[in-house]
């Protein structure tokens, strides 16, 4: 295994790349929306054989660029060029007929039919399928690739990692000039993102155009032969492959770091990916000498394909950031569920305080000082349709001062709606403005705005910066590190190992619904985890 | 928790409509456009018919606004639909599809006429009405038990279950009105209520005081779902169901409530109905507002006070238009014909004006291409 001090993160190592062709060029793209300058005369070039990373906050205009390219939306202005040919793309179907695949953050495969199925669906041209010459394209791109999956299982049986190897596969199944992968590493884990940066060697080998949309820097250095920084829709900096080679990486970081924010100092110190911070953390905090949070053998079935827990153990005290690790799907969200009493579990007992709280409603818990944070923000989290200002008290419906003797008071949640917007720096429109409307960044600061109101006591994030820029996940740990000194227990259930470490003080490993181990932070830690996350010490165990 | 609830909450969008400045104009082009389109389609197939398309929306007019009677009879058609719309609105905004309304509404009417000749002989009229307009009440509830339970409990689709107990609704209230509640009358119907018990009318009027009872439904729902915390449990089921579980809304008792309260106006429909115009139930009887008031519904966005006007149209279309009808020598099915066409530009336009607020060009983007040009 190579676990040790990489973690999840991508492998950095390349030379110079041979000079290359434009496969794609976007000259002076300008896009505006009533009110926004989503592009501002955007210039790149996606070269062949090369990836090109696009990398900004969100809301930089990222995803404007590459709805323009494949075909949603059309420029104002500006100019696109394919092999050196000016052409205006008229929609979805002719970008692909241009040869410019896209590979969407949210993968998009139909659970219930098998891969090759799903590959056919749109690339079929006739009535019938052609399952052969199906089968015989797979083959060739899975081989080109250093893919294997299986064509006649079915979608939903594959990894996250493998369900994205086959959309790659989809978006180059009729011949792609160019490859646009969005956020490609945000749902797969450590194993997952060595298996994407080995197909995207592939797909360079093969001289094809990649472009790689990402948030986090360090991907951005790993991967890129060239990075362009968007910044409020403008072309903040690039860098060419000579600077890529050239620097190291601390310097790089440096320097992106000083394009997307102008200084290195403030923003510096707290982009998230550095990590001198991690080492004083911990040992200033008081600790309460009782447990807050305690779970004794608990067991709970998961519900909607979730996996259970099983003989879950553990106790957080006051003060205190644990951390929860393992690989997606190993139990984290019925934890999170069964702590937060969204889920009932059928054994074990959870106490809050020292008082059981097993049979306690949802709404009873929170009073109890009891908050949740989900992952899931658009699904469960908020009503995309409320206005932030309704999303921020959904949790105390029908309690006062918002509602007295069942009616509503518009005035205090109005009220509460501009506190929450100030002491969390929501950054939105109105307090009327839909939910649905803001960033994920400002989801998450509302949904933070309206668990932490009070005074909370336990608090479960589940993974509270996923998907999230920079700026404000440096903001998030600062709230939640803020807590604990207040004396707040904190669960932290988190993919990101990354975070763990630099949050938590001691990380448990979640392991097909089973506690695997507990590591205190420091030293060695990271190693350790990692082993448990791949189950080492339990093969191990049983050999 | 168990119903995994897949709740169609992306199908509409029910915050509240306000009515504020720029608000009013394009309320009254969303409300008059489509009316207007649907006058000038149907004129065109009634001149295509040899028929005058002027002189036939005269008589609607006549029959169904300006003659007093008329009048009288529109406003008391609107009764019945307002309270099945209220009925509506109370389980689609939970996001459940009740669309059982005609059953729950036809074995309330049949309980309602079959009980009331002996009920109102044995107590005072007003005491009367209360007690059976409960009754109805509790039939129409009654029968949304069954899909109720099995949404709360198993995540059954509503749809289905409603639909189906529709029809088993309606034909127990058939075998009822044949069976235990046939009247001395040769053909199949319940005894007559004299017509001395039925509803109070308002004074000088035809105008039945249900109509009042259904004004003051469909206002309490409203003010339920812009005012109260029960309100809003339930807007926040219908507009997301996972986020209801997750912020500790009691999901299935919830689902219980809201699907009975649904049944409950349906049912209070049809004894209005029962005791305000018909005053008997004849076998295979069968208004089926449930498909007229739908589209009605969505039109009103699922608010309760907007659905007051699309009713109001509704009701004058129907009254007026039989008589319309009958004067040009056209079948009645030509009524249907043109409420559909109405309705169906109604959604048009809330359509075009929906992409409009979403700033999207309301022409396809090749036409507003080339009009920039």
């Amino acid at each position: 295994m190579t676990q040790g001090t990489t973690g999840p993160d991508f492998v950095r190592h390349r030379s110079v790349p041979p000079a290359a062709a434009p496969a794609v060029e976007l000259i002076d793209i300008t896009k505006t929306f009533p009110g926004v300058v989503a592009n501002d005369h955007v210039s790149l070039a996606a070269m062949r054989g090369e990836v090109l990373c696009l990398l900004g906050e969100n809301g930089a205009g990222k995803s404007t660029l590459m709805s323009i390219l494949s075909g949603i939306y059309r420029p104002d202005d500006g100019r696109i060029l394919v092999d050196g040919h000016a052409v205006t793309i008229e929609s979805p179907r002719h970008s692909r007929d241009l040869g410019i695949g896209m590979v969407y953050q949210h993968l998009s495969l139909i659970p219930t039919l098998t891969v090759l199925e799903n590959l056919m669906m749109g690339a079929n041209p006739g009535l019938t399928l052609n399952g052969d010459q199906a089968r015989r394209r797979f083959g060739e791109l899975a081989a080109s690739l250093g893919v294997s999956v299986d064509p006649e299982v079915r979608a939903s049986s594959l990894s996250l990692a493998q369900q994205q190897q086959v959309e790659i596969i989809k978006a180059l199944w009729k011949g792609s000039r160019v490859l646009i992968l969005d956020e490609p590493t945000s749902m797969l884990t450590p194993q997952g993102i060595a298996e994407l940066q080995a197909v995207l060697r592939g797909l360079k080998r093969s001289g094809l155009a990649i472009i790689f949309i990402t948030h986090k820097l360090h991907e951005a250095t790993a991967v890129g032969d060239r990075v362009v920084i968007l910044k409020q829709g403008r072309v903040a900096g690039r860098l060419d492959p000579a600077d890529l080679v050239g620097l190291s990486h601390a310097d790089l970081q440096q320097r992106i770091v000083m394009m997307m924010f102008g200084d290195t100092t403030a923003a510096g110190a707290d982009i998230a990916e550095l990590r001198d911070v991690a080492g004083s953390r911990a040992a200033s905090r008081p600790r309460t000498s009782e447990p807050l949070l305690e779970l004794a053998g608990v067991s709970a079935d998961g519900g909607r394909g979730e996996r259970g827990i099983e003989d879950v153990s553990l106790d957080v005290r006051g003060g205190e950031i644990f951390g929860v690790a393992g690989v997606d799907g190993s139990g984290q969200r019925t934890l999170a569920e069964v702590i937060a009493g969204q889920r009932q579990h059928s054994g074990g007992t959870i106490r809050l305080a020292g008082r059981p709280i097993d049979g306690l409603s949802i709404s009873a818990r929170q009073r109890l000082g009891l908050r949740y944070v989900t992952d899931d923000r658009l699904g469960e989290g908020v009503v995309s349709s409320y206005p932030l200002s309704m999303n921020l008290v959904l949790k105390r419906i029908g309690q006062p001062p918002f509602w007295r003797r069942g009616r509503v008071n518009r005035a205090a949640i109005q009220r509460n709606a501009v506190e929450a917007v100030g002491a969390y720096d929501i950054r939105t429109p109105s307090v009327d403005t839909r939910i649905g409307k803001l960033s994920g960044g400002n989801i998450q600061k509302a949904l933070l705005a309206r668990e932490l109101y009070l005074s909370p006591r336990v608090v479960v994030f589940n993974k509270p910066t996923h998907g999230l820029d920079v700026k404000t996940i440096a903001a998030i740990r600062e709230r939640i590190r803020g807590l604990a000194s207040d004396g707040v227990a904190i669960v932290v259930i988190s993919n990101d190992l990354d975070e763990l470490l630099d949050l938590s003080d001691r990380v448990a490993v979640l392991d097909a619904g089973r506690i695997a181990g507990v590591v205190p932070t420091g030293q060695g830690a990271e190693a350790r985890i990692g082993e448990l996350i791949v189950g080492v010490t339990t093969r191990q165990a049983v050999e | 928790m168990t119903a995994p609830l897949g709740s169609p909450e992306t199908v509409l969008d029910v915050a509240p409509v306000q009515w504020r400045g720029a608000a009013v104009v394009d309320a009254l082009v969303r409300s008059l456009g489509p009316i207007v389109l649907a006058l000038l389609t149907c004129g065109l197939i009634l001149a295509i018919v040899g028929r005058d398309p002027v002189s036939f929306y005269a008589d609607i007019l006549q029959a169904g606004v300006l003659r007093p009677s008329g009048l009288q009879d529109s406003i008391t058609r609107m009764a019945p639909i307002l309270l099945v719309a209220g009925g509506m609105i109370v389980a689609f905004r939970a996001g459940m599809w009740n669309l059982g309304s005609d059953g729950q509404y036809l074995l309330a009417a049949a309980f309602v006429a079959g009980t009331a000749p002996s009920l109102l002989a044995a107590v005072s009229a007003p005491l009367g009405w209360l007690m059976l307009g409960l009754l109805g009440m509790a039939v129409g509830a009654a029968w949304t038990i069954i899909p109720a339970w099995l949404r709360a409990r198993y995540g059954l689709n509503e749809i289905v279950t409603t639909l189906m107990m529709s029809f088993v609704g309606s034909g127990l209230a058939n075998l009822l009105v044949k069976g235990p509640f046939d009247g001395p009358s040769t053909v199949p119907q319940t005894a007559v209520v004299d017509v001395s018990l039925r509803l109070a009318t308002l004074p000088g009027t035809r105008i039945h005081i249900g109509v009042i009872v259904a004004l003051v439904a469909v206002a309490v729902v409203y003010l339920i779902f812009s005012r109260t915390s029960f309100g809003m449990r339930v807007d926040v089921l219908g507009a997301n169901a996972r986020a209801a579980e997750h912020v500790g809304i009691g999901v299935p008792r919830l689902i219980i409530v809201t699907f009975l309260a649904s049944g409950a106006l349906m049912g209070l429909a049809a004894a209005v109905d029962m005791l305000g115009i018909f005053g008997y139930m004849r076998a295979d009887w069968n208004p089926a507002y449930g498909l007229k008031v739908v589209p009605l519904v969505f039109l009103a966005r699922l608010n309760a006070l907007a659905v007051i006007p699309f009713a109001a149209f509704f009701s004058v279309l129907s009254i007026g238009g039989e008589y319309a009808a009958r004067r040009a020598q056209l079948p009645s099915d030509f009524l249907l014909l043109a409420i559909g066409l109405v309705l169906t530009f109604m959604v048009i336009t809330q359509y075009l004006t929906d992409k409009r607020e979403r700033g999207e060009q309301i022409l396809p983007r090749r036409r507003a291409a080339a009009a920039r040009a």
